[in-house]
Order: C-alpha cells, then sequence, then structure tokens
C-alpha cells in the first residue's frame, strides 16, 4: 500500500503562486522565453551541436565559458531581486507599505544575497579559472577533465533548483545565510530552507570537486621550466582560491547537513532545546563563510595583476611580495570569522583578537595595492576596457577596504553590525573588487576566447554607468547606515530617509544601464566581430602563456608543450624572437566527451527537489538512481582518442595562414 | 549645528589640526541629515561614534594617497605621454617594497592598540565607571559609581519587546525608560529566535537569543524620545519591532514606573505565555507586577502555565 504522499509529498496546486501578480507575470514571461529560446534551437537545429560540442564538452575552455554564462544569466536575476527591494525601500514610507509585502519581501532579499555569492560570483570566478590557469601553465586541460563537466553541472543544477522555488513553491525568508533558529523547522517549517539546503549542497558538491580539480591541475600539470615562483599571479591566486575551497566548503557541507538533520529528523543541533546551540551554526558558518569572501576576491586580485602589468607594457611590480601577500590572505583568511558577531556577546579579550587579526589582513592588501601602483609607475598605460575596470577597482575598493577595517574594530561594529553601513562596504568589496574584476577579466580574454574583441564604446558606457550607478547606490547606504538604519526592513516610519534611498534607487537604475551596456556590448560586438577580429592571438601585447595561441586556442591548446625560463613567459619568448614550430607533429591524447556529468547532476538535483517536498518513494529512487549512474559510468572505458599528427598540422597550418 | 556640539566635546582631547577637519568634515557633508551614531545622546555610543572618527582618519592617512596616486600615475604614465620615463623591466626595489608593508603596518599596529584598549574599556559587559565613561553628553559630571544602577530585563518576543523593571517589579511591552545620568543594566534574552537589541541614541547592540543571557551596560546623558528596535531580522513582524526609550528626568521616570503601576494589569506566566505568540505591531502595554523570576524562567526556556518556577531550574 503506497500513499500518494510518498510520491507527491507536500507538493500540491497550492505550492503554484497564482494568487501573487509580480511571479505569476514573471513566470509567464520566463515561460515565453524559454519557449522561444527552445523553438529557435529546435528551428535552427541546434539541439545536437548543443550536445555535443556543449553540454557533454569536458574541454576547460568550453565549461570556463558555460560558467561564465550561468554567472551572467543569474546576474540577471539576482540584479531583478536589487531593483526590487531598492523600489520597496524607497517608497515604502509613512503609512506605505510598498509593493512587496514581508512574505515576499523577505524571500526577495535572501534570494538575492544567494543567488549573487553562490550562482553569480562562484561562476564566474570559476569559470574565469577554469578557462585561464590551464593555458596560463601550459597545459592540454585540466586534471580530471570529465569532473569538471560533473562539478559545471551541478552548479548549474544548484542554480536551477534556487529558480524552479521562484515559481513552485517558494524560497527562504531567511536572509542569505539562514541561521537558526530562524531557519529551524519550528519558525521556518515550509519549504523555502529546504530549496536553500538542497540548492547549496548539489552546488557545494560542483564546487568542491572543481577545488579539488583545479589544485590537482597547478601543482601536477605546469610546463617544464614553470616553478611555483615563475607562475603567472592569476595561477597563484588561483591556487590560493582553491586551497581555500577545498579546506572551507566541506565546513558548509557539514553545517547544512546539521541543519538538515535538525529539519528532517529531528536532531536539536542548533535548536533551543534538547541542549542545541543556535551559535555553533552561526560559527561554523562563518568559519567557512569569512575564507568563501577572499575565495571570492583573490582571483579578482589575480586578475588586476594581469591586466595592470600588461597594459602598463610593464614586469609586475614586487612579484614575490605579490605572492606572499596572497599566502598571507589565504591563512588569515581562516583567523577572522567572529568579527562577523562580535555582537553575539564574546568577551572583549576574544573580539579584540578577532578585530585586530582582521586588521591585519589588510596589511598584505594594502601591498597588493601598491605593487599595482608601482606597477603603473614608470609605464606606458593604455586605458583599455580591461584597464578601466582596473582603476575603478584601485579608486573604489580601497573605500570599502578603510569601512571594512572600521567594521573591524568591535566598538564600533557594536554600532555598525547590521546597519546599512555593513550593507554598503560588503557592497563596495564585493562590486568594487570582486565584480570589478570579473568584469576585467571577461573583456580581457574575451578576444582570447572567441578570436574578437569586445566593442570598447559600448563597454566604456557599461564601466561608466556601473561605476557612477555604484556610488550612487551605496554611498546613501553608508549615511544611512550612520543615522543608524539597520538592513533587511521592508518600510520606514521617519520621511527624512526616504530622499537617501531615492539616490539609492537611481544609482540601481544607472547599474541597470550598466548591465544593458554590457549586454548591448556583446550583441554588437558579435555583429562586427569581423572588424574586431584578432588573427594573431596576442591582442593586447600580453605577456603570459595563454597569448602565445591562436584565439580561440585548439581544442588541444599546445601542439608542444612550451618551456618556461622567466615569470612572464610569452613576453620573454616574444624578447627571444620565438618562433612557432611548423613542422614535426606528433599524435595528440585528448580526453573524450561523455554525458554522464550531466545525467548525474541532474538526477542529484531531481532527488534534491524530492527531499524539499518530501516525497521520499521518489527521492529514494532518484538517490539510487545517482549511485547506479556512476557505477556505469565507471565502466565506461572509452574514454580518450588521438589527435592525429597530421590533423594537428592542418590546425596549426591554417593559424600560419 | 546643535547636534554637532557633544561630538566636539567629545573630541577635545584631540590635537587642534585634527579636530578642525573633524569638525567640519561630518558637518558639512551631512549638515541637514541626522547621523544618530556620530552625535547620540549615551556616553558610550558617543565613546563608540568617537571612535568611528579617530579610526577613519587613521586609515585616511594611506587611502588618500593610495587613491591620489593611482589618478596621479593613471594620468602620468598614459601611452601618449611619451615624455614620461619608460622602464619596462623595473619591477624590484627593496626600499621601496619595505615602506609599501611598513606604512599599513604602522596604522594596524596603531589602530590595533586603540582596539585592544577601546574593546575592554567599551565591552558592554562592563559596569560602567567613571574612567571609561562619564556623563560627558550633559556637562553634569557627576561620578557613575555613586549612583545605584537600574536594571532592565530584555526580551524579544515574535515581535515585539518585553521589558521587565525586577526593582520597580513592572513590566512594560514595546516601551522602555531610563533616568537621565543613571547606568543602566540590561540583561537580555529572546523567546524563539534571534534578535539584536539597539538603541542607536544610547549604545551599540547585542544579540537577544533564545535559551542564552547576553548583557549591556549604558547610560543616557539626555533627555528625549529615541528609538529603539531589532536590528537582527527575525522573521515577518520584524520591520515593526520597534519601540521608544525616553531619557527622563528622576521625576518624570518615577511618574512613567508610576503608570505601569496604575493600569492594574498583571503579568504571570500564563499571561507571559498568551504573549509569548506570534504578533505584529502591538501597542504599549504596562503591567504593574510580574511573576517572581520569570526572566530566569525565560533564559531556562521554563515557563510553564502553573505560576511557579520550576525547582530544579534555580541555583
Amino acid at each position: 500500500m503506497i500513499d500518494s504522499s510518498w510520491v507527491l509529498g507536500r507538493l500540491s496546486w497550492d505550492a503554484i503562486p497564482f494568487q501573487e501578480p509580480i511571479l505569476l507575470w514573471t513566470f509567464v514571461a520566463v515561460a515565453c522565453g524559454g519557449v522561444g529560446v527552445l523553438g529557435a534551437i529546435t528551428y535552427f537545429r541546434l539541439w545536437s551541436v548543443l550536445w555535443r560540442d556543449w553540454v557533454t564538452s569536458i574541454d576547460h575552455k568550453k565549461i570556463g565559458i558555460m560558467y561564465i554564462v550561468l554567472g551572467l544569466v543569474m546576474l540577471l536575476r539576482g540584479f531583478a531581486d536589487a531593483v526590487m527591494m531598492r523600489l520597496q525601500q524607497s517608497m515604502a514610507f509613512g503609512g506605505s507599505l510598498g509593493f512587496l509585502p514581508p512574505h515576499h519581501y523577505d524571500q526577495v532579499f535572501t534570494a538575492h544575497g544567494v543567488i549573487m555569492i553562490f550562482f553569480v560570483a562562484m561562476p564566474l570566478v570559476t569559470g574565469l579559472m577554469n578557462y585561464v590557469v590551464p593555458l596560463q601553465i601550459g597545459a592540454r586541460d585540466v586534471a580530471f577533465p570529465f569532473l569538471n563537466n560533473f562539478s559545471f553541472w551541478m552548479t548549474t543544477f544548484g542554480a536551477g533548483l534556487v529558480m524552479i522555488s521562484l515559481f513552485v513553491g517558494e524560497f527562504a525568508r531567511t536572509g542569505w545565510l539562514a541561521y537558526p533558529p530562524l531557519s529551524g523547522i519550528a519558525a521556518s517549517p515550509d519549504v523555502g530552507v529546504d530549496y536553500y539546503i538542497w540548492s547549496l549542497q548539489i552546488a557545494g558538491v560542483g564546487t568542491l570537486l572543481s577545488g579539488i580539480n583545479l589544485i590537482a591541475t597547478i601543482i601536477k600539470m605546469r610546463a617544464p621550466g614553470m616553478s611555483l615562483m615563475k607562475m603567472p599571479v592569476f595561477t597563484w591566486t588561483a591556487l590560493c582560491t582553491n586551497v581555500l575551497i577545498v579546506a572551507a566548503f566541506p565546513v558548509l557541507t557539514a553545517v547544512l547537513a546539521l541543519l538538515s538533520l535538525d529539519r528532517y529528523v529531528g536532531t536539536s543541533f542548533f535548536t533551543n532545546d534538547l541542549g542545541g546551540n543556535a551559535m555553533m551554526y552561526v560559527n561554523l558558518i562563518w568559519i567557512w563563510g569569512h575564507p568563501e569572501v577572499y575565495i571570492l576576491v583573490l582571483p579578482a586580485f589575480g586578475v588586476f595583476s594581469e591586466v595592470v602589468s600588461t597594459f602598463s607594457g610593464k614586469r609586475l611590480f614586487g612579484y614575490a611580495s605579490m605572492v606572499y601577500a596572497t599566502v598571507v590572505i589565504t591563512i588569515l583568511s581562516y583567523l577572522v570569522w567572529l568579527h562577523h558577531f562580535f555582537t553575539m556577546g564574546s568577551g572583549a579579550s576574544v573580539n579584540s583578537f578577532f578585530g585586530i587579526t582582521t586588521m591585519i589582513i589588510s596589511i598584505p592588501t594594502g601591498a597588493k595595492m601598491f605593487n599595482w601602483l608601482f606597477t603603473m609607475y614608470r609605464g606606458r598605460i593604455r586605458f583599455e576596457l580591461p584597464m578601466l575596470w582596473t582603476l575603478g577597482f584601485m579608486i573604489t575598493f580601497v573605500i570599502g577596504g578603510m569601512t571594512g577595517v572600521l567594521l573591524a574594530v568591535p566598538p564600533a561594529d557594536f554600532v555598525l553590525h547590521n546597519s546599512l553601513f555593513l550593507v554598503a562596504h560588503f557592497h563596495n568589496v564585493i562590486i568594487g573588487g570582486v565584480l570589478f574584476g570579473m568584469l576585467a577579466g571577461i573583456t580581457y580574454w574575451f578576444p582570447k576566447a572567441f578570436g574578437y574583441r569586445l566593442d570598447p564604446f559600448w563597454g566604456k558606457l557599461s564601466f561608466w554607468f556601473w561605476q557612477i550607478g555604484f556610488f550612487f547606490a551605496f554611498m546613501p547606504l553608508y549615511v544611512l547606515g550612520l543615522m543608524g538604519v539597520t538592513r533587511r526592513l521592508s518600510h520606514f516610519e521617519d520621511p527624512s530617509l526616504q530622499i537617501w534611498f531615492q539616490i539609492a534607487a537611481f544609482g540601481a537604475a544607472l547599474i541597470a544601464l550598466g548591465i544593458l551596456s554590457f549586454i548591448v556590448q556583446l550583441v554588437v560586438s558579435y555583429v562586427r566581430r569581423e572588424a574586431l577580429r584578432d588573427l594573431t592571438g596576442d591582442p593586447w601585447d600580453g605577456r603570459t602563456l595563454e597569448w602565445s595561441t591562436s584565439s580561440p586556442p585548439p581544442a588541444y591548446n599546445f601542439a608542444f608543450t612550451p618551456r618556461v625560463h622567466d615569470n612572464d613567459t610569452w613576453a620573454d619568448m616574444k624578447r627571444n624572437n620565438y618562433r612557432r614550430p611548423q613542422e614535426g607533429f606528433i599524435r595528440i591524447h585528448m580526453p573524450k566527451n561523455t554525458g554522464a556529468g550531466f545525467v548525474i547532476a541532474a538526477l542529484c538535483a531531481a532527488c534534491g527537489f524530492a527531499l524539499i517536498w518530501h516525497m521520499w518513494l521518489p527521492a529514494a529512487v532518484f538517490f539510487v538512481a545517482v549511485l547506479a549512474a556512476t557505477i556505469i559510468h565507471t565502466f565506461n572505458y572509452d574514454r580518450e582518442f588521438y589527435v592525429p599528427a597530421d590533423q594537428v598540422a592542418q590546425v596549426e597550418r591554417a593559424r600560419t595562414r | 549645528m546643535g547636534a554637532a556640539a557633544p561630538t566636539v566635546a567629545a573630541m577635545s582631547r584631540l590635537p587642534k589640526f585634527v579636530r578642525l577637519p573633524l569638525v567640519l568634515g561630518p558637518t558639512a557633508l551631512f549638515a541637514g541629515c541626522n547621523t544618530i551614531l556620530l552625535h547620540p545622546a549615551g556616553a558610550v555610543a558617543s565613546e563608540q561614534g568617537h571612535l568611528i572618527v579617530v579610526a577613519t582618519l587613521l586609515m585616511l592617512l594611506v587611502i588618500i594617497p593610495v587613491i591620489a596616486l593611482t589618478v596621479l600615475f593613471a594620468w602620468r604614465y598614459r601611452k601618449s605621454n611619451t615624455r614620461a620615463t619608460y622602464t619596462p623591466d623595473w619591477d624590484h626595489s627593496t626600499q621601496l617594497e619595505l615602506v609599501i608593508w611598513a606604512a599599513p603596518l604602522l596604522i594596524i599596529i596603531a589602530l590595533g592598540a586603540v582596539t585592544w584598549i577601546s574593546t575592554h574599556t567599551l565591552d558592554p559587559y562592563r559596569p560602567l565607571h567613571r574612567g571609561t565613561v562619564g556623563s560627558k553628553i550633559s556637562g553634569d559630571v557627576k561620578s557613575l559609581t555613586d549612583v545605584k544602577p537600574i536594571t532592565v530585563e530584555v526580551v524579544a518576543l515574535d515581535w515585539k519587546w518585553l521589558f521587565i523593571y525586577p526593582d520597580q517589579g513592572i513590566a512594560v511591552v514595546n516601551d522602555l525608560a531610563a533616568p537621565v545620568d543613571v547606568p543602566i543594566t540590561f540583561k537580555i534574552t529572546a523567546s524563539s529566535v534571534m534578535n539584536s537589541f539597539f538603541i542607536p541614541a544610547l549604545a551599540g547592540q547585542i544579540y537577544a537569543m533564545p535559551g542564552m543571557q547576553t548583557e549591556l551596560h549604558a547610560v543616557i546623558n539626555r533627555s528625549g524620545d529615541f528609538d529603539g528596535f531589532s536590528a537582527n531580522y527575525s522573521g515577518a513582524g520584524f520591520s515593526d519591532m520597534r519601540f521608544k526609550f525616553h531619557g527622563l528626568s528622576a521625576a518624570g521616570f518615577d511618574s512613567w514606573v508610576q503608570s505601569a503601576k496604575a493600569s492594574g494589569q498583571s503579568l504571570d506566566r500564563e499571561g507571559y505565555l498568551q504573549l509569548e505568540q506570534p504578533s505584529q505591531r502591538d501597542p504599549v502595554r504596562r503591567y504593574a507586577s510580574v511573576a517572581p523570576d520569570l526572566f530566569d524562567s525565560i533564559v531556562e526556556r521554563t515557563v510553564t502555565g502553573n505560576n511557579v518556577a520550576p525547582a530544579a531550574t534555580r541555583d
């Protein structure tokens, strides 16, 4: 006898938000758009191309591009949430409660935070590392190409679960870190927190595996001659970031697993009663959460290092000091987590310790800033797009750094904690640091990936809209924070605050234009691709190995593994009149595409969905299916092939011509 | 301008060349908007606001040169300026590297010292005494050790605040008062989820957490009505979880207590269990008496309807 609730769990028609017009129209728009895209793919007969060349691809370059596409698509969703918050807060004054009731508004700010960190910043960072690192170290692919594909699809299906929560059920109403007891089963009995848990668990597996993969790649697959201290700085930051990922993400997995046990089987790790303690969750989640900040920003620092050196036409100033600064930040990032909750009643000595360790991080960060400055000093600076983003970063980020150190002073934090000053601070470092870094990286490596540059006019427009929009959107929040206004409020009483929220909303509108300009830039660049074409493979007069390949590089990256004698390998090769070999090619061993990663990740997402809705039978079936698919994949021995020597010769000749 | 006066008083220890921009800067920037954190009415918040200004100035010592150099170098070494020196292979200078590590280090040493001292003197668990925070705001400096502090037990409920005055034997929902220049000891807990007890004009916030008790010592030095609220998101009714905090004269405070006494209502354990149920935008409620040890029972999560504190929970 099987009850229907074993199959459907708590899913019913009530889960579909028919009564919420905003969601309903969003759904209609998304559905129409989706049908349009699917129709276009069918009409242009792209399904097999999509499956063969992208979905099943284990080429690190294609996976890198797919990660970045995922990050950009999710940026639109996360930004839509931001716009709703800015509108709500600029109109909900006096008696007005604005257009979002708390039930919806609380989901919006939670989703905004979760999406921006996990499904925008992380995919952009992972995507850039995936694309660039193997090319920079002269490798043919990452160490575990299949795992790479699987990691990508786990991340994507995690993002998919968050998107489904928009139309089936609801998302968490807990804030982006889902502190218990609020996220416990007593205060949040519905599916929102379960969507949160399972989307992050599934995406987290992807992140962890991709971390392992890139560490192995960087440690084991560098071209001969490339000692650690000859690695490009971006690769160094990627190494440190992935070490942080491997050390930090299991903590997130564990803490979410404990929360799941509390919610699903009634344990009491973080409950109020039976010996549970919610502060354990707060400690654990920040032991992951603070390194996470550096996971995001270190690769951005790496991008800026590459960009400053390239566009100043100079070697990077203080390479060794840059590397040590990165490593010091990596280590220190584990010693500061308590600064996120000075106000939870720790003693003065504990608070001082964590305050001071936090400030110490600003020393290597400051050293980095000076290193970039002195790289520009006595250079020949070209103000191409990546350099503009870098300069915008240098000016914006120091302000965010300053307010960050301020927040690290515990007595100051007692009044600034949870305030809009804090919100302004972390947007200042995440937009000014991570996002500007990713946009610098995307515009910098775009010609490498696609063989043509991005249109500079629309790019500059995007840059200025972002830069000015940022100041309009977040400087008022600093002021509001000093006025004692705290975060996550859906409406306000004091009418004198309204003007600041309106200025912030105007800033958000400017940022919207920045995003729009970026999209127009992509379209215009594609249309004008012949005019923007780069045949040299080295459009910026680059200094590292990726610029020695064709644009886009062949699937195997390098016909011959390069030999490295100097930090800026490609600059060194150019100076010594390097000639690309024209003959003597040999066959190249390559991994084969496989659909297994996609299938296993899809089954994991289905299992997660079933667990969210308490559909125990389907959950069990999908869980067994995940195991089965994994085992079946291990019996696939047809995993590699050789690119024949004459085909390599043909590809290389095509480039010479 | 009137609001800036206390800041000036608090900064009188600083040298003149620091004081001038300190006063003019914020005043010019925030003229017409009430930056309560920089111009609070309580000595603790005043010290904390002062610290924000000092730390900011210390850091500007390195931030301003960096921004200026960024703009300067970007302009001076632009590609079209062929007269500028170009040294493509210059990538190391030991002296320069010493300076770029030492400059932030020195500032952090200074700020670290400030942090260690201020974190201890402004520790919310530390009872106020004259050496740390005098009654600077009112200008009427008297020794705080001479005055008996008043105790307030704070309970964050879904989504309202319960304030119990054990010495006065009263309790009030969503309304808080204290006499000017009398130290206040807050004992803070919550019924179900985490909140944060925050009155920006008075002192920094501290979390209110179920099953745990936190503490805050503060003093209000100017009479007036100030905003208090939960600073940590706690669910659907969070945005309306606000109350007024009144800084009153001694006589004013007595009559405020009397208004509760006059209400005739009593908060027993049964009544608390009713009150604890989630509700939003609750009106001010006053109770003339409170069940004994109610606060301790809330912290220990042992409130039951039978009006007796379980013996096992008492120490």
